[in-house]
């Protein structure tokens, strides 16, 4: 028999003896049924069948027990009928010695076929019905890999398949099962080969086969004969491994398939000889591939020959059945002595890929010799089919360097184990190669793994980062939203109420400017008179100039007035317009406000009556009485009106105006506590939306200031016209108090912002220092009305007044401790802190030096002094000098920064002491002094009562210097020498009255400056009257409850007092 | 005279060309970023776990890449990684310290799901969202996401999370590395009978 086609050859290779004569004297018998069957749930490449059936179910030959998974599958069949006793873990043919799950069948012994049926011509069906069909029938390549063969069939969709290769070589020794197939059923095998030509359409057949098989080769010949294939049987020189598919391929047409490419990529498709029957008997027959010949040989095996075996046999019972004698079994190897795996189970089942097992005996298979040093003969490289570097890859699997041996394309080995087979030192080379070629796996197992949780958790992180993103801007939104809503709410309120208040604004803008303007002429004129009476008096100087400025501004109120009257009755109906008001709640308000009024007044009436006052007074009480009576019936009565329903009718209008505008401003200053202390809350949070907040809360705080302004104005004006004047200001004064609420508020938040370093605080200092800029108006406003009204009584409370210095002593200590608190902490806010404690601290003083000049009044017109008050003022401020000097040194022993700071302000607070030292001293000077000084102090203290402080404070120290030496004098009268001390006492005159004359200049300066500007001389009125704002705080708001929230301010007095105290002890915690 | 003139002339004129050449290269192939330590990362095994003291394998690659951090702190890693970034870097391997941890078998977490309360907060831990599962309802690990990092292990209120090795199965089973053999002399060998037979 000659070859038709050329015959090429591939590298290397090698000649083992063959020992295939063993097992091909006897023909194929087929093994009996067991009576177990095991069958794997994985026989092939790919995933795992899935089982069909349950334990319990009974089977039938052929049944399919479980199915593909997946495209690489294979369906898997019951090989005898029987009952499924297991679906468990059984041991597998695998180099592992592992065990896998599998679908163990009791057999039943029936063998009893499922009905099947073949097709009657394939060529007329489809063909991906046929490969289906195929795919069915569980057949996967017999050869080795035992990759699903419909797969293979597939190839022909996607590549040109040129030849079609039948692997019949069988290279390996022992194994014959493909010879003695191909000497009995030749014609199966051709019949296979028609099916697969009619699926893949090759242009050419090739069956290769070794020369070491002339019966197969004349079978396969005489077959072929019979058969309308047009196919060439290529005869190849017996050589290991020339059955491997790439090996065979080169063999039988010189082509080489590119490393890491398969054989279809060259147009090639290999089929083993094997594989061919089970498609032929699928297909004609309609059998699954539940049998397979097996090889049954080795030294200790009885009968050598080929059976046809049962899928799922176990190794025991086909060894029983070839009576192989288990004693001499030394190892058992399933698969070829080359390429074949031992396994040391008997249990273990014969497979789709078995197709031989070898019971080998010690001689046949002598234990590894221990592995030597590799001597670099090279032999190796000589035998490698692959043409690789045996040697270098060793070396590389040795020493771990898997990439080297990747590099050496250590994926093409075949692990055909020539290289083993030849090594003179006996060294395992294939087991080097699989080691590294698991362990490259593993690598690459790994960092796809790895590649693939990187994008997970690149894809997390972006995902939190967006989802972060989102949350912002949804909250963002949110404010917005709610921002919106609020100026919706606003703009309603807006529309609802100014709509009269805008009618009237609109109609006479002039009118209240006009009223304005009046208004101040008026104050001035009020205070230029008064002055005018205070000089006329104590006999002054200057009365004329006063005079002149009286008149002078009696023309200029006069004007004003006109304007404003002429203005006002020409759109009389503004204010008449804007009276009608159902309110029954404000009407209450105002009916309640009236009594509370009446009987304030009253009260007071009967103070003056039991004083004894002189009966202008009283008169003036009475008076005022009788008007606060008439107006609160008038109020009663149209809160009735009105509760009767009758609300047509208009009220009082200005009385109805003010309790408006109150209500508006109650409204408008809640509005700002809501904008403000949600402003607070987004600086806090560093919400990005607080700086537009902050704008709207100063809007917001501008309308209340408007609004409070015209209540003013408004209240201005009825003290003027009908209202008396003590009891306005009562409530100026609580306006006054809620606006220190507001500043205190303000300040608070914007320590609190400084703390916390918030961009905002600059904003909120700004704020801050507007509000105090109100609340100073407020309060001048204040003082000129009590200027106003305290140009009757000559006596001065100069209790309120100490209280009013306690509270702002109170505040200057708040401030301090916060100061510290802020220097420490390093905030940068710290030095504008400083300076507003330094305000604060002048404040003080200016009070102080208030309160020391109503004393001296006090004791000049009364002669009579307190001085045990003055004296607890001493004592107090020791004790805080005293304070401030232990933490001071506690902080310069501690290094702080604030230290500096601090020794300032002890000095300073010693400065105050001094200063009320002296004029303690001054002042129980007075009661021994002469007339003449006393005469001169009086002046002093008429005179110093207009500031100009410096000045002042030098004339004062100069009296006390004076005073001092008049009194050693009188005290040293009797007995010594005088002159020295009297000559001293000139000396001290002439400086006082230098200092005096200074004053008097600057003073008359300011006068005259006063009387030209309008500028009032209110300075100490101011400081005065801030500070008894704040005293007076608590009491006004508390009194004022009764007709608003008595509960809010109730809180907000507990808030004060926690503040309080714990800046208290704070402050304490910091001196100690 | 000329051919010096020529010789610099010609000279200047090729460096200014490939100046330019140069120039307009660096533009236009401009690497963003510092693409060594994209090259270590690829490399850590990118389980997240935080053993060697940074937030994440990419973190520990910038430090490695930019501070000189010690390459050895990688227990997930282990001595492959270790030889794989001394390979890269041409540095010293060092042997893995010890102080973050061990080479350890791979494991992966098992939630046991009777006891699992549902309390989400492994899953706010799993750095490569490997564990499904909602509030107050049970959890589990999907196997195959799961990179052993042992951060689900804290977390967990009610210690309901093993870490457990992963099992070898047909699939995974590897080829144990061949022992070392014996260094015998020749005449120490003994006669092989038949040399046909190795597997």
């Amino acid at each position: 028999m000659k070859n038709t086609v050329k015959v090429h050859s591939f590298h290397g290779g090698i000649h083992p003896p063959e020992n295939k004569k063993q097992s091909t004297g006897a023909a194929i018998s087929a093994a009996p049924v067991p009576s177990r069957i095991v069958l794997p749930l994985q026989q092939h490449i790919g995933l795992p069948a899935d089982p069909l059936v349950k334990v319990g179910d009974r089977v039938l030959k052929g049944q399919q027990v479980a199915e593909a998974i997946g495209r690489i599958s294979a369906n898997i069949h019951a090989s005898t009928s029987g009952t499924v006793t297991a679906i468990e873990s059984h041991p597998v043919p695998h180099m592992s010695g592992m065990t896998a799950d599998c679908i163990i069948i009791e057999a039943d012994g029936k063998d009893e076929w499922i009905e099947h049926s073949g097709l009657d011509d394939y060529t007329s069906l489809p063909k991906p019905e046929l490969i289906e069909f195929i795919r069915q029938q569980g057949v996967a390549g017999m050869g080795g890999a035992g990759f699903p063969t419909d797969v293979k069939l597939h190839l022909g969709d996607d590549h040109i398949v040129n030849t079609l290769i039948i692997n019949a070589a069988e290279c390996e020794p022992y194994i014959t099962a493909d010879d003695m197939l191909m000497r009995e059923r030749a014609d199966q095998i051709m019949g296979g080969i028609e099916i697969i030509a009619h699926l893949l359409k090759p242009l050419h057949i090739m069956v290769g086969i070794e020369d070491n098989k002339p019966q197969a080769i004349r079978a396969l010949h005489e077959a072929l004969d019979d058969s309308p294939l047009n196919l060439d049987i290529v005869i190849t020189p017996t050589k290991y491994p020339s059955g491997g598919e790439k090996q065979l391929i080169k063999l039988l047409t010189g082509v080489e398939v590119p490393s890491g490419r398969i054989p279809a990529d060259v147009g090639i498709v290999c089929q083993n000889v094997g594989t061919t029957t089970a498609i032929f008997k699928a297909v004609t027959y309609g059998e699954p591939l539940i049998s397979r010949i097996v090889t049954v040989t080795g030294q200790a095996a009885g009968h050598r020959q080929n059976y046809e075996v049962r899928i799922g046999t176990r190794f025991a019972d086909l060894l029983d059945h070839a009576q192989a004698s288990r004693e001499h079994i030394h190892r058992l190897v399933v698969g070829g002595p080359m390429m074949g795996i031992t396994v040391t189970d008997e249990q273990i089942p014969v497979i789709k890929t078995t197709n031989c097992l070898i019971a080998g005996s010690v001689e046949e298979m002598p234990p590894q010799p221990p592995a030597q040093a590799c001597i670099r003969c090279g032999m190796c490289e000589q035998v490698c089919p692959v043409e690789l570097l045996p040697q270098q890859l060793h070396w590389f699997a040795k020493g771990r360097e898997f990439d080297k041996a990747r590099h050496h394309n250590l994926f093409d080995c075949i692990e055909c184990g020539a290289c083993s087979y030849v090594c003179p030192s006996n060294i395992p080379l294939v087991q080097y190669y699989r080691f590294a070629k698991a362990e490259i796996r593993k690598e690459d197992d790994e960092q796809r793994k790895a590649d693939h949780a990187r994008i997970r958790f690149e894809a997390r992180q972006e995902r939190l980062e967006r989802e972060k993103i989102e949350k912002e801007e949804r909250r963002k939104q949110r404010a917005i939203d709610a921002a919106k809503a609020q100026a919706a709410k606003k703009d309603a309120a807006l529309t609802k109420k100014p709509a009269a208040a805008a009618a009237a604004s609109t109609a006479a803008p002039d009118l209240k400017q006009l009223k304005q303007n009046a208004a101040i002429a008026r104050t001035k004129l009020g205070k230029a008179e008064k002055a005018l009476t205070n000089a006329q008096s104590k006999g002054q100087d200057g009365i004329e100039a006063l005079q002149a400025t009286v008149q002078q501004l009696q023309v200029k109120f006069d004007t004003a007035q006109k304007a404003y009257e002429k203005a006002q009755s020409a759109p009389a109906p503004v204010s008449t317009s804007t009276a009608p008001v159902t309110d029954l709640k404000q009407l209450k308000q105002n009916a309640a406000i009236a009594r509370t009024k009446l009987k304030k007044a009253e009260k007071q009436l009967e103070k003056s009556e039991a004083n004894g006052d002189d009966a202008d007074t009283i008169a003036t009480l009475q008076k005022q009485i009788s008007e606060l009576q008439a107006k609160n019936i008038a109020a009663e009565k149209a809160f009735k009106d009105a509760e009767a329903g009758d609300a047509k009718q208009p009220s009082a209008p200005i009385q109805i105006d003010t309790s408006e505008l109150e209500a508006d401003i109650a409204a408008m200053q809640a509005k700002v506590d809501k904008g403000e202390a949600a402003w607070k809350k987004a600086a806090e949070a560093g919400s990005p939306a607080a700086d537009k907040m902050a704008a709207g809360v100063e809007k917001l705080k501008d309308k209340l200031k408007a609004l409070q302004d015209e209540l003013a104005q408004i209240r201005v004006q009825s003290s003027n016209t009908a209202a008396p004047a003590p009891v306005d200001t009562s409530d100026l004064e609580a306006d006054i108090a809620a606006m220190q609420a507001k500043v205190d508020k303000g300040e608070a938040a914007w320590k609190k912002a400084v703390e916390s370093g918030s961009p905002a605080a600059d904003k909120m200092a700004a704020g801050v220092e507007k509000l105090k800029d109100k609340l100073k108006g407020l309060q001048d406003e204040l003082a000129q009305i009590q200027s106003n009204n305290a140009s009757a009584p000559a006596q001065v409370d100069t209790s309120e007044l100490e209280a009013d210095i306690a509270a702002m002593q109170a505040k200057v200590d708040k401030g301090e401790a916060a100061w510290k608190k802020a220097a420490e902490a390093g905030s940068p806010a710290a030095d504008k802190m400083a300076a507003g404690v330094e305000k604060l601290k002048d404040k003080l003083k200016g009070l102080q030096d208030e309160l020391a000049q109503i004393q001296s009044n006090n004791a000049s017109a009364s002669a009579q002094v307190d001085t045990s008050e003055l004296e607890a003022d001493i004592a107090a401020m020791q004790a805080k000098v005293d304070k401030g000097e232990a933490a001071w040194k506690k902080a310069a022993e501690s290094g702080s920064p604030a230290a500096d700071k601090m020794a300032a302000g002890v000095n300073k607070l010693k400065d105050k002491l001094k200063a009320l030292q002296d004029e303690l001293v001054q002042t129980k000077g007075n009661d021994t002094a002469t007339a003449e000084t006393a005469i001169v102090e009086t002046e002093i203290a008429e005179i110093a009562k207009p500031d100009i402080k410096e000045l002042k404070q030098q004339v004062s120290i100069m009296r006390t210097k004076l005073k001092k030496a008049e009194k050693q004098l009188s005290e040293a009268d009797d007995s010594e020498d005088t002159s020295e001390l009297a000559a001293e006492i000139e000396q001290l005159k002439q400086r006082h009255d230098e200092a005096k004359a200074t004053l008097d200049k600057a003073e008359a300066e300011k006068i005259a400056a006063a009387a030209q500007e309008g500028i009032d001389l209110k300075q100490l009125k101011i400081d005065a009257a801030l500070a008894r704002a704040a005293v007076t705080k608590v009491e006004r708001a508390l009194s004022k409850a009764e007709q608003d929230s008595k509960d809010s301010l109730e809180a907000e007095l507990i808030s004060a007092k926690a503040q309080a105290e714990q800046l208290n002890s704070t402050l304490e915690r910091f001196s100690e | 005279m000329d051919a010096v003139l020529i010789a610099i002339l010609v000279l200047l004129g090729l460096g200014l060309v490939f100046g330019i050449l140069l120039g307009y290269s660096s533009i236009r192939f401009k690497v963003e970023g510092n693409p060594l330590v994209d090259q270590v990362d690829s490399l850590l095994p990118q389980t997240q776990c935080g053993q060697c003291g940074h937030p994440g394998c990419r973190p520990y690659a910038e430090a490695i890449v930019n501070t000189d951090e010690a390459i050895n702190k990688c227990p997930p890693g282990g001595t492959t990684t270790i030889e794989a970034l001394a390979d890269l870097l041409d540095v010293e391997a060092l042997p893995l310290d010890t102080e973050h941890g061990e080479e350890q078998v791979k494991t992966i977490a098992f939630i046991r799901e009777d006891e699992c309360i549902g309390c989400t907060k492994c899953i706010q831990a799993c750095p490569v969202d490997a564990i499904l599962g909602a509030a107050k309802q049970m959890h589990t690990v999907i196997e195959s996401e799961c990179t052993g990092c042992d951060l689900c292990v804290e977390p967990c209120p009610v210690d309901c999370i093993d870490m457990n090795p992963i099992e070898t199965t047909l699939n995974t089973w590897q080829w144990p590395a061949p022992k070392a053999g014996v260094e015998l002399i020749a005449t120490d060998r003994k006669p092989a009978p038949a040399l046909e037979g190795e597997a």
